[in-house]
């Protein structure tokens, strides 16, 4: 197994841009994404929801939808084939009991799948779906967060310790000179990919056949397999094209429902999410109630910080948001006390959404920095660059490459920070009051086991077989690249087959580690391959190919504190009159490892940071009370940035190659909108000297905190 | 054309009809497609105003050179409204009949009684955070949606309509209903009714005019509330004013009182803000939409001294 | 076979004559997408919220899924199937791929029929909410990125690639000849862009007779 290669950057085409590979099926409409596969015999289903927030299903007037045109059948708890969820899948954890359609008459939360109509035609299910008549035993249901739930709440480890604690906190904020205590809250967020979630699901000689859309299809074919009691091998997942997952695309009702009804009805079966349906099944980020205490010297040293984050979770099901890790590597102090807690409530499972607890908990920390800054009369980027780290600030490891300081000092000269007047609300451009504002980024660098093959074809390219998923990050066009390096060869010899679940067992596109984890698989294949081919050397009719598995050089990996780390800026435009905000710039300076290819991996950090901007002012899902359910949940309800909000947003790298990675790579899908929406929050209060600790900051919300100059 | 089957509706853009079809909100048993009826001109009216069929479509409308020129605050109004792709679309007739984008009402699995007389009203104790201040009442506290009936309603257009008896004509500011206990009860138009064009009278103080519109996006997303405002100022003082608010009501509001405080005062901040609060003592906010008042009440001032300072100069 | 709630119809889309029978319900883009294989239009919201359905109606941008198929016979539509000519991409297509104007690719064929149509628009003279003199005798205001960011904000872009989007409309809309920002304005005609370039779609219909009516 090879890890480490040097001296391929100054020559090869990583690092160079490249467009994407797949770019002009995209640009002429010949890309085709799951819903979009034809097959013969199709027949769709449409998923039917609850309309109560807790208590059972009574009955269902099945009859008189069977009774209509074209309807094949409808799978209820009474009928559906059973599965099994007493497993613990690629991802670690046990399936989300929501997953497991139509098993009991249960309604835990409103929006819950409980009954699939199928029909010859997508109106027809559709119409039926309408018509069928749901009895429920509704009982009582509470969906109301807020932080006053804290004592309902308890610590859950997810993908982060829930707890971790260094010092004696009390001690250090009694000895502090200047103490921030503040509070803030972000809103139920949800991915909203533009593709909805659809799958085919065909039964095919044996093997239960899925096309998808996806971000693993060795974690959705794997979960499949276990849902249904299948051999690995009997199942096989594709997901060519994928129309922006952002998390939300892992294993979820659509696939289960599909592959119920094609293994009831013996032919292809569709099932399509609507985009109001998404809002009950596609997962979110949970809202979050956090404090933070900053205890610090006057000079802006910190001696105590504290971050605690609630979210809430389901009934069926923990998910932890762990807003409060975010600061766990990234400021020095002699206490450090931070806590993740849940409540549970009659809402669906959240889930994932990029930089899960990075995003959320970097608003709080970010902005309570700014807060300290502004107390302290300490430059916010001195007030960060002051508590810097030399280890990680409560693991004590070394960092594997910490360029923070690089980004915010190559930020604020690009950005002109070192002529900004700090004082609030003193600016103004006829109706507008301007402001800036600063905050910095983190994200884990991780990589995990994945397995490749490439083979040299007898007509003088190369094949490689990698099950990545090009979410719309240009991993596609970044492993080609990789992968011409590796061989050195151009990069028009080289094809990549990616997406498909026969290709071997890989990373999902997820945790910012794709890219990486899927880079190191094939250059492990690609080198071994070139190191073997003779020159000249006959290439047999079935090709020469070489396989890797990164399982144990991924698992020698030194414990060290990896991360990708980032400077971000935003310049702001407030109208105190009416509250409306316009962000005017934005600029985001990273180190965040090796760049495979600036062309996408730019596109992809300002993507992150247009997130930031998104969070920041426009995304709230306001759960109904009474109902349960989201209130407006469509794209005119739910707000995400349009054209017109989003100015010319920049983004740049400093030189950050990770020592350990064979590429250098740490990774980029995440780490942009980390501390964006604090950048702007920031810049919000330097134009109106009014904070905002709750996001979106609207209109509304400028209006009601008053401040109009 | 409906042949008094109250199951029948007319098609135009389809922008707001298919999109309720979809939701379930709307379920015709059968479309009469409109749009290729010869309504799609914008044509001189003989009093010198301005004749706009009823299928002309907002692209049309805000593009027309007559508009641009003559009643400026229509076409900002037009070209604040939704997308390029939906002003393709959209008719003048539709715009005004569009229904409301209140998210129980686009909801079948919702009380509603605008949608179902009787079920209820959830905004009141729910989400209303962009529900209305002014005209609603404990039944129905939704808003309007259009832009372009906020600047119609400031200029005072008539709506023409046809039905099997014949046409006939309304004031736009008796089109739509007072709310009361029947918001299901929407227009003022007969059954069956077909809007056919929208008329404008001469008006010169429309030549200084404008639309400002305040939303939760810079483009693409329904007001929070929005101003339409035309001034004529003679030697400082206030000649003619035409005054109306979108997103704060069940319709267009056209603010009466405030005309009436600003009619013959001196043009200024101070006039300005009085004529806003005189119209806007009727506000009755809920308990998370209390900033329109104040939004309202800024844009009024932030519209009027705009338009005075363009008459000054 | 037609029905009291189907019909036949022929849809005329990139050049091509289609015949078949569809439920009344049927939306344009689900004929599209369904019946006709071009799965190239995209459906994002379905509501007309979101612009990936974004075809072109006669040349004017339109979004599909609130049009009735039915209500789309006799009007020339083109996709995102039929902006290329031949293997030779148009200069929108050409711009979004060389300038990465797109990440996932799920909303870019909106944003590219939108982009052709909004070029046209401009070089027509038509205003937008972002230009500031509205008067005709102004001209057609520079297609600065606020006016292009303002005229294409009917695309949403999850991905975010809205920056690239600009800056490829702008390199699209210089190659078409049209005044790019910081050039002067000129005066325009004040043509209606797209409906005069398609000879089939100006109908003028002459009486009441021209409603057409469909059971659902």
């Amino acid at each position: 197994m090879t890890t480490a290669t040097t001296g391929r950057s100054a020559a090869g085409v990583t690092g160079t841009a490249h467009t994407r590979v797949e770019g002009r099926d995209k640009v002429t409409g010949a890309a085709r994404y799951a819903a979009e596969i034809p097959f013969a015999e199709l027949a769709h289903g449409w998923l039917v929801l609850s309309t109560v927030a807790r208590g059972r299903v009574r009955a269902l007037d099945t009859d008189t939808v069977l009774a209509m045109p074209g309807v094949l059948t409808v799978l209820t708890h009474h009928n559906a084939p059973r599965v099994d969820t007493d497993f613990v899948g690629m991802m670690g954890v046990p399936p989300d009991p929501g997953t497991a359609l139509f098993q009991h008459d249960r309604v835990p939360h409103r929006g819950w799948p409980v009954a699939l109509v199928v029909a010859e035609t997508s109106e027809q299910a559709r119409e039926a779906a309408e018509t069928l008549v749901v009895h429920y035993d509704e009982e009582p249901h509470d969906v109301a967060f807020s932080a006053g739930r804290e004592a309902e709440a308890y610590p859950v480890d997810g993908h982060m310790p829930a707890v971790v604690e260094k010092g004696d906190l009390d001690r250090e904020l009694a000895a502090s000179a200047v103490v921030v205590d503040a509070e803030y809250t972000t809103p139920e967020e949800h991915h909203n990919p533009m593709e909805p979630h659809a799958a085919t699901a065909r039964w095919e000689g044996g093997r239960l056949e899925v096309v998808d859309s996806n971000q693993g299809t060795h974690w959705v074919a794997g979960d499949l397999a276990n849902l249904f009691s299948l051999d690995p091998g009997a199942v096989r997942v594709r997901s060519e094209h994928v129309g922006g997952g952002f998390g939300s695309k892992g294993v979820r009702a659509h696939q289960v429902a599909a592959v119920m009804a094609a293994t009831v009805l013996h032919r292809p079966v569709r099932v399509v999410m609507t985009r109001r349906q998404m809002f009950s099944l596609a997962g979110y980020r949970s809202p979050t109630a956090q404090r933070v205490r900053l205890g610090a010297d006057p000079d802006g040293r910190l001696r105590a910080l504290e971050h605690r984050s609630l979210n809430q979770t389901s009934t069926v099901h923990e998910f932890v948001e762990p807003s409060a890790a975010a600061g766990r590597s990234m400021y020095a102090a002699d206490a450090h006390h931070t806590v993740s807690r849940l409540v549970r409530l009659d809402v669906p499972t959240p889930t994932w959404m990029r930089a899960p607890g990075e995003a959320p908990g970097s608003f709080a920390l970010e902005s309570a920095l700014d807060e300290l800054a502004e107390k302290c009369g300490v430059d916010p980027i001195d007030l960060r660059l002051r508590n810097e780290p030399a280890v990680g600030p409560v693991s004590g490891l070394p960092f594997a490459g910490r360029n923070l300081v690089a980004c915010f000092r190559e930020g604020a000269r690009r950005f002109g920070w070192a002529e900004r007047d700090p004082r609030p609300g003193v600016r103004r451009e006829g109706r507008w009051l301007l402001g800036t504002g600063t905050a910095a980024a983190s994200f884990p660098a991780m990589a995990m086991p994945s397995t490749a093959s490439v083979t040299a074809e007898a007509d003088g390219t190369f094949t490689v077989r990698i099950n990545a998923a090009d979410i719309g990050t240009g991993a596609r066009t970044a492993l080609t690249l990789i992968a011409a390096d590796a061989l050195d060869v151009p990069t028009d010899r080289v094809l990549v087959r990616i997406g498909d679940s026969d290709l071997g067992p890989a990373m999902v596109a997820g945790g910012s580690a794709g890219t990486r984890s899927w880079a190191w698989a094939v250059t492990a294949a690609a080198e071994e391959l070139r190191r073997g081919l003779a020159p000249g050397a006959d290439i047999p009719p079935q090709g020469i190919t070489v396989r890797s598995d990164t399982t144990e050089a991924v698992g020698a990996l030194a414990q060290k504190e990896r991360h990708s780390f980032g400077a971000q800026f935003a310049e702001v435009a407030v109208d105190p009159a009416t509250g409306e905000i316009r962000v005017r710039r934005m600029l985001g300076v990273f180190a965040a490892g090796r760049i495979v290819n600036p062309l996408t991996a730019r596109n992809q950090l300002v993507g992150g940071m247009i997130w930031g901007l998104s969070m920041a002012l426009h995304e709230e899902a306001v759960r109904d009370p009474a109902s349960g359910g989201v209130y407006g949940a469509d794209l005119a309800g739910y707000h995400v940035a349009a054209h017109a909000d989003v100015p010319h947003v920049e983004a740049d790298w400093v030189d950050d190659p990770d020592p350990d990675d064979p590429v250098g790579i740490k990774g980029i899908g995440e780490v942009g909108i980390v501390g964006a929406a604090a950048a702007i929050a920031n810049a919000v209060w330097h134009a109106t000297g009014v904070r905002h600790r709750d996001l979106p900051i609207r209109p509304d919300r400028i209006l009601s905190a008053g401040g109009d100059a | 054309m409906l042949d008094g089957d109250p199951d029948a509706r007319f098609l135009g853009g389809g922008t707001n009809l298919v999109d309720l079809m979809k939701t379930g909100v709307e379920r015709p048993a059968r479309l009469v497609d409109v749009r290729e009826l010869p309504l799609n001109r914008v044509e001189s009216a003989p009093d010198g105003g301005l004749r706009i069929g009823a299928t002309v479509t907002n692209s049309d409308l805000a593009a027309h050179p007559e508009v641009r020129r003559r009643y400026p605050v229509l076409a900002q109004a037009v070209l604040a409204g939704a997308s390029g792709q939906l002003r393709n679309m959209a008719t003048v007739g539709g715009n005004l009949l569009q229904r409301t984008r209140c998210g129980y009402f686009t909801d079948v699995d919702s009380p509603c009684n605008k949608r179902v007389p009787g079920s209820g009203c959830p905004a009141l104790t729910g989400e209303h955070h962009n529900h209305a201040i002014l005209g609603a009442s404990g039944h129905c506290v939704a808003t309007h949606p259009s832009d372009m009936g906020v600047a119609l309603t400031a200029l005072d257009a008539r709506v023409s309509y046809e039905t099997a008896d014949g046409p006939g004509e309304l004031p736009i500011a008796d089109l739509y209903l007072p709310v009361g206990e029947t918001p299901h009860r929407e227009t003022a138009l007969p059954q069956g009714a077909l809007i056919t064009a929208v008329t404008l009278p001469p008006a010169p103080t429309a030549a200084n005019s404008r639309y400002r519109k305040v939303r939760e996006r810079a483009s693409y997303a329904f007001a929070i509330g929005s101003v339409a405002a035309a001034l004529d100022l003679r030697d400082g003082v206030v000649h003619d004013v035409r005054l109306a608010f979108g997103a704060v009501a069940s319709r267009p509001w056209r603010a009466f009182a405030a005309e009436r405080v600003l009619t013959g005062a001196p043009a200024g901040a101070d006039t300005f803000a009085a004529a806003a609060d005189a119209e806007l003592t009727a506000a009755r906010p809920l308990p998370r939409n209390g900033y329109k008042v104040t939004l309202m009440r800024n844009l009024v001032v932030a519209v009027l001294s705009e338009l005075a300072e363009e008459a000054a100069r | 076979m037609a029905s009291s709630t189907s019909s036949d119809l022929t849809l005329s889309v990139n050049g091509e004559k289609y015949t078949l029978t569809v439920d009344h319900r049927t939306t344009l883009l689900d004929a599209l997408r369904e019946r006709l294989d071009l799965t190239g239009t995209k459906k994002g919201c379905d509501q007309g919220q979101c612009g990936a359905c974004t075809v072109l109606v006669d040349g004017r941008r339109s979004v599909a899924c609130l049009q009735l198929a039915v209500a789309a016979e006799g009007h020339e539509i083109t996709t995102v199937e039929g902006v290329a000519d031949g293997d030779r991409l148009h200069p929108v297509q050409q711009a979004f791929l060389d300038l990465d104007g797109f990440q996932c690719g799920y909303c870019t064929p909106g944003q590219i029929c939108s982009a052709v149509a909004v070029i046209e628009e401009h070089a027509a003279g038509w205003p937008s909410a972002a230009t500031a003199d509205l008067r005709p005798e102004a001209g057609p205001p520079p297609l600065t990125p606020e006016e292009i960011r303002e005229r294409m904000s009917g695309n949403l872009c999850r991905c975010g690639a809205y920056v690239s989007i600009v800056q490829a409309v702008a390199r699209a809309a210089e190659a078409n000849g049209a005044a790019a920002w910081g050039s002067s304005a000129t005066t325009a005609p004040m043509t209606s862009p797209a409906r005069s370039r398609c000879s089939t779609a100006t109908r003028t219909p002459a009486s009441w007779a021209a409603a057409r009516t469909w059971s659902t």
